[in-house]
């Protein structure tokens, strides 16, 4: 398959596996932004093929798991109201919300459907003028722009019956957020390949130089991520700081500039709650006022529930790369697949979920 | 519950026009007249053997020497009609496959059809067309059958049960515990076509592919990979539900044995690789109606693999890994770049991802 194969070549991979051992003098830690790239690392072995001095910690970028309980449960509530169908992507059924999920809203007769597009919701909505049709817009600045697209659509077409439950989250204020922690432990960033091919890598710039970090826009095979973690371990090595882009396949600097555009038209920066993590401000979007009658969280008036995590979930921390999944006491015991005690577990980007189902073997003490 | 039965359950069990309107009624599951001519018309028709002839309560089947493979299976499907199949032929391949897994001959089949209310005729007679067709290329009579209605609404149009008897041959001893390490792990073709083809044409799904579902009877196959392995042949196995992760899985435990899968070897049409990387599903997981997974003593796999090569069912067949006595109860697979993981069983369903 073009764009794969090429990228999972066991010789180059052979190669850069060398080449970092090659460069390496020092312990160094990185983290990588995206859940998608964390699955990468464990499935195909490549955080157990690097020297011991590199250690990968995993970052926050799941959208599942950072989605905030308060709005799996909006969900639910809404979910569960007959005149509502209500879609989402796949791997929001399974997230624990503070009672339930999605998918035992659906087993109890709530009409909850998967989509791939939110633009399919929309035709949902055309389809049937009679019920409420909501979409769970969950997501970094990746999933935005279709989203975006959706609910400008749906105004366009004055569809009334169309809503959103909106939880977009962004990248460089969670990675602001995780620098100046006085726990932070990340020395440079991969940063998501995806998410840069639609918002560019202009953002990235003054927190590289303000932190004095390295940050590897970096994409989603294993030859991309060997290549990301070559370059970044070698500017570690060279003191260098700034921002470098191995993922240029895909990312310019400006982004997608048609992308930004509908994002800008539909969405408004807000303070957003990160899951296990907690409020980090200016981390979010929501719809602007112009929006508003396409709002599930008005419309539906969920905007008051709120809810606890499970006290023994350390999402926040495996989130934040303070700890690993197999460091957590419940971990394969207490926590699995099937009884998740937090969205790591079950998300198919989640890091607990990838140590879960790759690698559970290795990492046991 | 027999016909009888649920009509009880009617206020009033009026006789109906037979076809009406070309769909099913409640009164074609009401044990009457009607019920009798649906049998006649679109059973018996296709179905046709001098087993079910009589239209007895059971069928009398000669009873041959060797050992009874017993199997049952019930078909939901959604869309009924796929690219490769649909949910008749389905029904008759997967029974037929289960005994063949067993090292079975098929023997003959039961069909048991719970229809809903409103269901069209014509469909109906489309899925016992495919059944006749596919027991016809199996070599297996269906002998024996039932028919319920469920009211609209109760039902998804069709479900349908088939069990079957086979006789397995003396000398065959295949079973799900008799891995040995060495042995090595073969595979029919290319893996992941049914699920793949199914979820193309799923409401809401669609996308454009010329993917057909892999559905096949395999005894045929089967009968020849024995003939050339006898004894020597220790496991076999259908990957349907759960696919290839979720069958190795289980034989590693029932075997207490590890089994190590190379990726690189493993057969995958291109469309099939690249649907999945956009569903984020892993073809591992995915469903498979025509593959057999074979665990063959090494000395004798590459006649196997042979035999397997020489049928139309088998013609793409490739060793796909071996058995080993480390980690019992596990499957690892080499990764393409020389890593190496868990291949855990699916916890529930998978589902699309969200980027």
């Amino acid at each position: 398959m073009k764009y794969v194969d090429e990228y999972r070549n066991e010789a180059l991979a052979r190669r850069y596996v060398e080449a970092i051992g090659q460069k390496v003098t020092r312990p160094w830690t990185l983290m990588e932004i995206c859940g998608g790239q964390t699955h990468t690392l464990i499935k195909f072995g490549i955080d157990r093929m690097l020297p011991q001095e590199i250690t990968l910690v995993h970052g926050p970028g799941c959208p599942v798991c950072v989605t905030p309980i308060e709005k799996i449960d909006q969900a639910l509530a809404i979910a569960a109201r007959p005149e509502v169908i209500f879609t989402s992507f796949g791997d929001m059924l399974r997230v624990p919300g503070s009672q339930d999920d999605l998918l035992r809203v659906k087993a109890r007769g709530g009409d909850v459907r998967i989509v791939y597009s939110p633009l399919d919701a929309v035709e949902l909505a055309r389809k049937n003028p009679e019920r409420e049709v909501v979409f769970f817009a969950v997501g970094f600045e990746t999933t935005a722009p279709a989203n975006a697209a959706a609910v400008w659509q749906a105004k366009r077409e004055g569809l009334k019956n169309f809503s959103m439950l909106v939880s977009h989250v962004l990248v460089p204020p969670a990675m602001e957020a995780l620098l100046s922690s006085p726990e932070n432990v990340v020395q440079a960033f991969l940063a998501a390949g995806h998410v840069c091919t639609v918002m560019g890598f202009d953002d990235y710039e003054p927190i590289a130089a303000r932190y004095k970090i390295p940050i590897v826009v970096t994409g989603f095979e294993p030859i991309d991520l060997l290549q990301g973690i070559h370059m970044a371990v070698t500017a570690l090595e060279e003191g260098r700081h700034g921002v470098e882009n191995q993922y240029a396949r895909s990312v310019h600097r400006e982004g997608n500039l048609a992308a930004r555009k509908i994002l800008d038209e539909v969405f408004e920066v807000c303070d957003r709650q990160w899951r296990g993590v907690g409020p980090i401000p200016g981390s979010g979007w929501q719809l602007k006022p112009a929006y508003a009658e396409h709002d599930a969280t008005l419309k539906f008036e969920v905007g008051h529930v709120r809810a606890d995590e499970s006290p023994e979930c350390i999402a926040g921390l495996i989130l934040q790369g303070r700890k690993k999944p197999h460091q957590c006491p419940a971990f394969g015991t207490r926590c699995t697949p099937e009884t998740p005690l937090g969205a790591p577990m079950v998300s198919t980007e989640g890091a607990c979920a990838a140590y879960h189902q790759y690698a559970r073997d290795e990492v046991r003490p | 519950m027999s016909g009888a039965d649920l009509a009880k359950g009617l206020a009033c069990p009026v006789p109906l026009p037979a076809d009406a309107g070309g769909t099913v009624l409640l009164g074609h599951g009401g044990g009457g007249r009607m019920t009798q001519q649906l049998i006649e018309r679109v059973f018996l028709q296709a179905f046709k053997n001098p087993a079910l002839e009589p239209l007895h309560d059971g069928a009398t089947l000669p009873v041959l020497g060797g050992r009874l493979a017993f199997s049952t299976d019930a078909f939901v499907v959604r869309p009924l009609f796929f690219p490769g199949g649909n949910i008749g032929s389905l029904a008759v391949h997967g029974t037929v496959n289960d005994l063949a897994m067993c090292g079975a001959r098929p023997l003959a089949l039961s069909a048991s059809f719970i229809l809903e209310e409103g269901f069209p005729m014509a469909d109906l007679k489309r899925i016992v067309t495919a059944m006749k067709e596919a027991a016809e290329e199996a070599g297996v009579s269906i002998v024996t059958g039932d028919t319920k209605v469920v009211d609209r609404g109760k039902g998804d149009g069709v479900f349908i049960t088939t069990s079957g008897v086979g006789v397995i041959p003396e000398g065959v001893t295949i079973a799900p515990d008799r891995a040995r390490p060495g042995d090595v792990v073969l595979v029919n073709g290319p893996i992941a076509d049914h699920g793949i083809a199914i979820l193309s044409v799923r409401e809401g799904l669609e996308f454009d592919t010329t993917l057909e579902s892999d559905s096949a009877a395999l005894n045929g196959l089967v009968e020849a990979m024995l003939a050339a392995g006898g004894a020597d042949v220790h496991v076999l196995r259908d990957p349907t539900r759960g696919g290839v992760a979720s069958a190795t899985n289980e034989i590693a435990v029932s075997s207490k044995v590890g089994i190590v899968l190379r990726e690189t070897a493993l057969p995958l049409r291109e469309q099939v690789r690249g649907a999945c990387a956009i569903l984020g599903f892993d073809p591992l997981y995915v469903a498979n109606e025509g593959k057999c997974l074979a665990f063959v003593a090494k000395e004798r796999a590459a006649e196997v693999l042979q035999a397997m090569r020489a049928h139309p069912l088998g013609k793409d067949a490739v060793a796909i890994g071996e058995v080993v006595a480390a980690n019992p109860g596990r499957v690892v697979m080499e990764s393409r770049i020389g890593g190496r993981r868990i291949v855990d069983m699916l916890s529930g369903e998978q589902l699309p991802r969200i980027c």
